[in-house]
């Protein structure tokens, strides 16, 4: 893949997760205790080989620059290319927030013209699996793509709640026919995972073409309206894929972890998941914790109970809590006596003795960071 | 543009009181406290206290020590001017040999610290467990106008005839110094750490080294030497927490330390972090099935069975059944099925079979780094298990 440079594209359809991403973007969340969403995307690049990795940022973009900083946690500090940041800029043509791929790759299109690459791979932000590029870009030179889209067969019951997925027709030699965008009633199982691979010089000329018509948005203005004149190819994606497009899918992707199988494809082999190191003190369980199915971080100081949970790093529970089915991010502090069920305490929530919040397995409490409670 | 002071880190000691644990590897590489080396602690030390060029002297297996330092960027030491650096012995010319002690391991040194131009050299030890503010030793030997300073440490009366004991007057001047006193006169101990001014140091080095009888050790000779001379000798009290990990008991001991409520050493001090080279490893996995009580675990960790009073270090398997109590599990060890292990030491990427029972009440009980026990083995309280026995 040494020929191939990598593109991320962070959108702003950000709202699904209310308070959540208030601050931040999906790219962004924390999952699985320790990582971010971007660790994944990012992960699976370096592990294809890909040096040169383009990531397009818009609006809250400050958490990410945070989290990433050079690249060197994910091996992308680099002498020859490495980690771009392309943060959005105002200029007549630009107003610093994109209505869609296209618009946001022609902003780009000097680092994109400079990539001395020959191919490009585009994924977006908002979905998590583990793979390399390698077995896509195979097939994409086998098959004489001008672009292969990444697709995989979700569940009949991830498809039931309503979201803006790309369903993708294929015919028997795998190229794709008929694309629909956000049904209400879908026809087609498989769904675009949103990863591209194409030419560079394909892409340059996509941009600028539909720039030249005002056209923005890439499954729109590329996928659909040119399926007759373009070879567009799917490819499938196995294993473990899930897509954050709501609280409950975003509460479901961390209890997932709890899976032995799962957390081991997704976050450690074969190709384990780089992210940024905190140098946390190992976890700390005094005398009375009790902890089942649990996935927690170094620097925990657990007290309590804690069930079915995940905790992020330097959470604190305290003597005679009982925290059920909850996901508590980085420095949540539950004082001595309370109860938590199913309640999604985001960074620094301060939960006081003895209070009590329950939630829904369909409806989790979401608490802001920096809450006091 | 000169450094203030440069540090330079004794890891050449193999450790041999460590029995099986320094086989393969050196004794500053000995894991500790879940996720980190002994000689983290001295590295992290340095780079808290603001020094940014530490050389490290191996000699006694240094390929895993060579390997974890690499770069020196998770101490944030790897710098533009500075950084550590690893000093093997090397050929000169034809003279080339090891390093003959403490004193020599210096003196073949000194181009490497003459290149930084350096006020003070600080002579650190990479075997112990402390925190310390080296920036607060250098600020005391700047005050008193000394020749040399050295850290000291109250050891119980009944433990300083083991020590190198600092006689000192009311103003904290050293006026005798002693090597293990069958009765000694005061409780000072040595902790090992020197700060000279590298302009006298290196003079004494050369010195040292011309001498035909010197052993060519800091506590032996130059320091003797320097006191014979009448120079400038001052205690740096230290009242820290302070721990030689030279023996199996007193590693386990010093890992159990972590332990207590409050812990007698604290790793929790956000601005004195101890920095390790992280594994990358998912957050630990507590099953439904798990009991664990006063323990400290890390990533990578999937505990099934029953941990009490114990350290697990990073990626320990711990299967149904199985418990584990006043113990220190290293880096990937297996604990299978049903096996038992109380008042030991399971070294990196050991695998205790099912049923087997290792340890008990009475001395520490090791298995050795990748030994494989098969089922229904014992290791029985004291023993260690190498490669051979299993």
């Amino acid at each position: 893949m040494k020929d191939t440079f990598g593109l991320i594209y962070t959108s702003q359809s950000d709202m699904c997760l209310r308070e959540l991403t208030r601050s931040r973007s999906i790219a962004a969340m924390p999952f699985g205790g320790r990582y971010r969403v971007i660790d994944v995307l990012l992960s699976n690049m370096v592990h294809s080989g890909i040096t040169n990795v383009g990531l397009i940022t818009q609006r809250n973009y400050h958490s990410l620059m945070d989290h990433l900083g050079s690249g060197k946690e994910w091996d992308l500090d680099r002498k020859r290319d490495g980690l771009f940041i392309l943060p959005p800029f105002v200029t007549k043509d630009n107003t610093g927030a994109y209505t869609g791929l296209l618009d946001a790759l022609r902003s780009n299109i000097g680092y994109i013209r400079r990539s001395a690459q020959r191919y490009v791979v585009i994924s977006g932000s908002d979905i998590v699996f583990n793979t390399t590029y390698d077995a896509l870009l195979e097939q994409h030179i086998r098959t004489k793509a001008d672009i292969t889209v990444m697709y995989n067969i979700p569940s009949e019951e991830e498809l039931r709640e309503q979201s803006d997925r790309t369903h993708l027709k294929m015919d028997e030699e795998g190229r794709i026919t008929d694309v629909e965008y956000s049904p209400i009633l879908h026809t087609y199982p498989a769904v675009s995972t949103n990863v591209y691979i194409m030419d560079k010089s394909l892409l340059m000329y996509l941009v600028e073409v539909s720039a030249a018509h005002y056209r923005t948005d890439f499954v729109r203005d590329v996928l659909m309206s040119q399926l007759q004149s373009l070879k567009i190819y799917g490819f499938k994606l196995e294993g473990y894929v899930k897509r954050i497009e709501s609280i409950p899918s975003y509460y479901q992707l961390n209890m997932d972890m709890l899976d032995e199988q799962i957390r081991t494809s997704l976050l450690s082999k074969p190709n384990p998941v780089y992210t940024k190191v905190k140098d946390e003190v190992p976890a700390r369980y005094e005398e009375g914790a009790r902890v089942s199915n649990s996935l927690v971080a170094d620097g925990c100081i657990v007290e309590g109970e804690v069930e079915n949970s995940i905790l992020f790093r330097g959470v604190r529970v305290g003597r005679g809590c009982k925290v059920q089915n909850c996901i508590l991010m980085q420095g949540v502090e539950v004082q001595d006596g309370a109860q938590l069920s199913h309640v999604i305490a985001d960074k620094s929530a301060f939960i006081k003795r003895d209070r009590r919040l329950m939630g829904q397995p369909s409806f989790p409490i979401v608490i802001e960071k920096n809450a006091v409670i | 543009m000169g450094k203030k002071c440069v540090a330079m880190l004794l890891a050449g000691g193999q450790g041999s009181r460590l029995g099986i644990l320094t086989k393969n590897t050196a004794k500053p590489a000995v894991p500790f406290g879940g996720k980190y080396r002994i000689i983290d602690f001295p590295l992290s030390n340095c780079s808290n206290s603001g020094i940014d060029v530490v050389g490290v002297l191996t000699q006694y297996q240094p390929l895993e020590l060579n390997a974890y330092i690499g770069t020196g960027k998770p101490w944030d030491l790897d710098r533009l001017t500075g950084g550590v650096f690893v000093l093997p012995p090397y050929v000169k010319g034809k003279t080339g040999t090891w390093y003959k002690g403490t004193a020599n391991a210096i003196y073949q040194n000194m181009g490497f610290i003459s290149q930084y131009d350096p006020d003070y050299v600080i002579v650190l030890s990479g075997d112990h467990i402390y925190k310390m503010d080296y920036s607060d030793m250098i600020a005391l030997h700047e005050s008193k106008n000394a020749d040399c300073t050295i850290a000291v440490y109250q050891v119980p009366w009944d433990d300083a005839s083991r020590y190198g004991i600092m006689n000192t007057d009311e103003d904290g001047n050293i006026v005798e110094f002693e090597e293990k006193p069958k009765k000694p006169k005061s409780n000072n101990a040595s902790m090992g750490i020197y700060v000279f001014n590298w302009k006298d140091l290196r003079d004494y080095l050369i010195e040292d080294e011309n001498n035909p009888k010197s052993s060519n050790d800091f506590g032996k000779d130059i320091i003797p030497r320097m006191l014979q001379e009448g120079k400038r000798m001052v205690a740096y009290p230290f009242d820290g927490y302070w721990k030689d990990v030279g023996t199996i008991e007193s590693l386990w001991q010093a890992n159990m330390d972590l332990l207590l409520s409050p812990p007698a050493f604290n790793l929790y001090d956000s601005s004195w972090r101890i920095y390790a080279r992280n594994p990358i490893m998912p957050p630990h996995y507590m099953a439904a099935e798990a009991t664990v009580s006063n323990s400290m675990v890390t990533e990578g960790c999937n505990v099934r069975g029953t941990v009490i009073n114990s350290i697990l270090f990073a990626g320990v398997q711990v299967e149904e059944g199985a418990v584990i109590e006043n113990s220190v599990i290293m880096n990937g060890a297996r604990i299978m099925k049903d096996a038992r292990v109380r008042r030991a030491i399971v070294s990196e990427h050991a695998v205790v079979g099912e049923n087997s029972v290792v340890g008990g009440a009475g001395d520490i009980a090791v298995v050795g780094q990748g030994v494989c026990l098969p089922e229904y083995s014992v290791v029985r309280p004291g023993e260690q298990a190498d490669q051979e026995k299993a």
